[in-house]
């Protein structure tokens, strides 16, 4: 029976029919969880971007005169307090602000870089395209964390780069990090989209009628991945935010200077909270960032449902 | 094939050379060796500092710098390390030991029930079953390893304690300070809840692979053929379609050996498990070059060793496959 549906389903598109796009959202809305997801990102980032009136404390006020150091959840501070006495769910709405602009800003630089250099290689191929497989398969095949702490290290030590990184324990140093970390992945799936793309026929008439090699890549083979494109760009803003938590966490990431604070900040004073038995400190933030990782996750796993037409499943 | 395998490992020599050239030149950039060792040992003299540049190769030139170093990483001097000048090899040694333990217990582990529920998701696609499995597939795959880590550490071994007056798994280390000697209990015991953070990625990985390897394979048409043969369906599952969906799994779980120890080192340093990241992130910190080079060869080599196999085991294990 399966079949006798699907034929009336076919049908029925075709008396109205919809354009890839309309087809695209009607996929990604069918993803239950991937709806949920766009909700919860939405009110997250609603209430980071009211940071002024949705948190209660500022950064590094405290809540109460001391007595106000480790406090568990109670009125006044509804997350309870960290060790001199700050507003936890405060300081997490600050910190889940510079944790989105860190991911955000990486993933925005590393994806544009990487659609324009997978481009290139793929369409052009060749010695350029070979270099840059072998290199991104080394850089991809270490552990992560130590081809991630090693880099960092290079970057703060070169000199002559200081004018772009900025200080090594800044938010904008974490971002040229990521930026040079997050591009070869994003290049390699570009890559393969445009090389299945450059044998088709109408990049083929594009040539013949004699478009340039630039015009070819800007209006035709990178408009036509953007599909993937956009599924990188999802996973790159997870990407750099679990990295920066990961970096904070073993001492590496940006400090929090003038008690400004991220998301790696707070889950990384989780470590010591644990032996302790503050669990409000490690739960928290810990939650945070396990909802933030899922919900761009499904989002990024619905986009790469609705954008590929063949993965159609029917529903 | 033998051919094959020798050309291959004749390659993978260069390879080897290359970046550990690359790392050499990285880590002489970015922890700056020389003044690591002056800042240890401030009272230095002269001879004393030209001893160990000379016993590291750390000349100013880096090209002669590293052969140097080379000539001397192969001829087994090793320069103690810069902090308490102890034996590198030693120590090294222990920690490879250490994360082989916790690497394998993990990988068998993560592997096996992987499988398991990767076939299990395969034979009903779309079932409650798949949703379910799919769906924590995605949910292990999301949550890093250190926050997990530390959920888990909060749960079984903080709160467990209060709740019931013990803690049911330990948090640090192999063995309980003061402990000598050999203990199989008591080292599963301590190994508990690290391989299970590090199974956790490893099962949420390779279910999902499985699952889509197998559907392919039972999709094609040579199950068809086996069906209409009147084999039964068990025998055709395992014969058939285990067999061949394998092929992937094995040559991407070789390929995958980085990304194990990138979730081994951050475990290691939560449940202060003295193996091989443990060892990695204390001598970083330092600055200790001459600890850190050699792990850097160790782990280079095995990631290279790793590819080797999973190249000759595609080829072994999938005849289709020529090798020019």
């Amino acid at each position: 029976m399966p079949g006798l549906t699907q034929g009336f389903a076919l049908s029925e598109q075709n008396e109205n029919v919809l354009s890839p796009r309309q087809m695209a959202l009607r996929r990604f809305v069918s993803h239950k969880a991937a709806v949920v997801s766009c909700i919860i990102i939405g009110v997250l980032t609603l209430f980071v971007i009211l940071a002024p009136f949705t948190a209660r404390y500022g950064v590094n006020q405290s809540v109460q005169a001391p007595p106000n150091s480790f406090l568990s959840p109670r009125s006044n501070a509804w997350l309870g307090t960290d060790d001199i006495g700050r507003d936890l769910y405060s300081r997490l709405i600050y910190g889940v602000r510079v944790s989105l602009l860190i991911g955000l800003a990486s993933a925005i630089i590393s994806v544009t870089l990487g659609a324009l250099v997978g481009a290139v290689a793929g369409f052009r191929g060749g010695k350029f395209d070979d270099i840059l497989m072998r290199v991104t398969d080394l850089f991809l095949a270490f552990p992560f964390l130590v081809t991630l702490l090693v880099v960092r290290n290079v970057l703060g030590g070169l000199p002559w780069l200081k004018p772009i990184t900025g200080e090594m324990n800044s938010v904008r140093f974490i971002i040229v990090l990521f930026s040079i970390f997050g591009w070869m992945g994003v290049a390699r799936i570009v890559r393969g989209q445009v090389l299945s793309l450059k044998e088709r026929e109408f990049v083929e008439a594009a040539r013949a009628v004699g478009a340039s090699r630039r015009y070819i890549i800007v209006r035709h083979l990178l408009p036509n991945s953007i599909g993937p494109i956009m599924v990188a760009l999802t996973f790159s803003v997870v990407g750099a935010i679990i990295s920066e938590s990961t970096l904070a966490f073993f001492g590496y990431g940006p400090q929090a200077g003038d008690g400004a604070t991220s998301l790696g900040i707070l889950v990384g004073a989780a470590k010591g909270a644990v032996q302790t038995g503050f669990w409000w400190l490690a739960v928290f933030p810990c939650f945070v960032l396990i909802i933030i990782a899922l919900s761009i996750n499904f989002i990024g796993d619905a986009l790469r449902d609705a954008t590929d037409p063949r993965l159609d499943r029917g529903a | 094939m033998l051919r094959y395998i020798l050309r291959r490992l004749a390659w993978s020599v260069p390879t080897l050379l290359l970046v550990t050239f690359l790392v050499y030149i990285a880590l002489r950039v970015g922890t700056d060796p020389v003044e690591s060792y002056k800042r240890v040992n401030p009272r230095a003299s002269r001879a004393k500092i030209q001893q160990y540049i000379d016993i590291n190769g750390l000349d100013p030139n880096f090209v002669q710098g590293y052969f140097k170093w080379l000539k001397n990483f192969i001829t087994g001097e090793w320069a103690p390390s810069i902090k308490g000048r102890r034996e590198v090899w030693p120590a090294l040694k222990d920690a490879m030991a250490n994360t082989l333990r916790l690497g394998t217990a993990a990988t068998v582990v993560g592997i096996f029930f992987g499988l398991i529920a990767g076939v299990l998701a395969a034979l009903r696609p779309g079932g409650r079953r798949d949703v379910f499995i799919n769906t924590s597939a995605f949910v292990g795959i999301s949550i890093p390893p250190f926050i997990s880590a530390i959920l888990l550490q909060l749960l079984f071994a903080v709160y467990w304690q209060k709740w019931f007056g013990a803690s049911l798994f330990p948090t640090s280390g192999v063995y309980p300070a003061g402990h000598t000697g050999f203990d199989l209990f008591l080292m599963l015991k301590f190994m508990a809840l690290p391989t299970i953070i590090v199974a956790i990625q490893i099962i949420a990985t390779y279910s999902r692979y499985m699952r889509s390897s197998l559907l392919d394979v039972l999709n094609s048409d040579y199950m068809r053929t086996a069906r209409s043969k009147g084999i039964s369906e068990r025998r055709i599952l395992i014969k058939h379609g285990m067999r061949n969906a394998l092929i992937p799994v094995v040559t991407i779980a070789a390929l995958d050996v980085g990304s194990i120890v990138g979730g081994l080192i951050i475990t290691e340093n939560i449940f202060a498990y003295p193996g091989m990241g443990l060892y990695f992130l204390k001598s970083f910190g330092e600055g200790d070059f001459p600890l850190l080079m050699p792990w850097m060869v160790v782990i280079v080599a095995s990631i290279l060793l790793f590819n080797l196999i999973a190249d000759i085991s595609y080829a072994w294990l999938d005849p289709r496959i020529r090798l020019e």
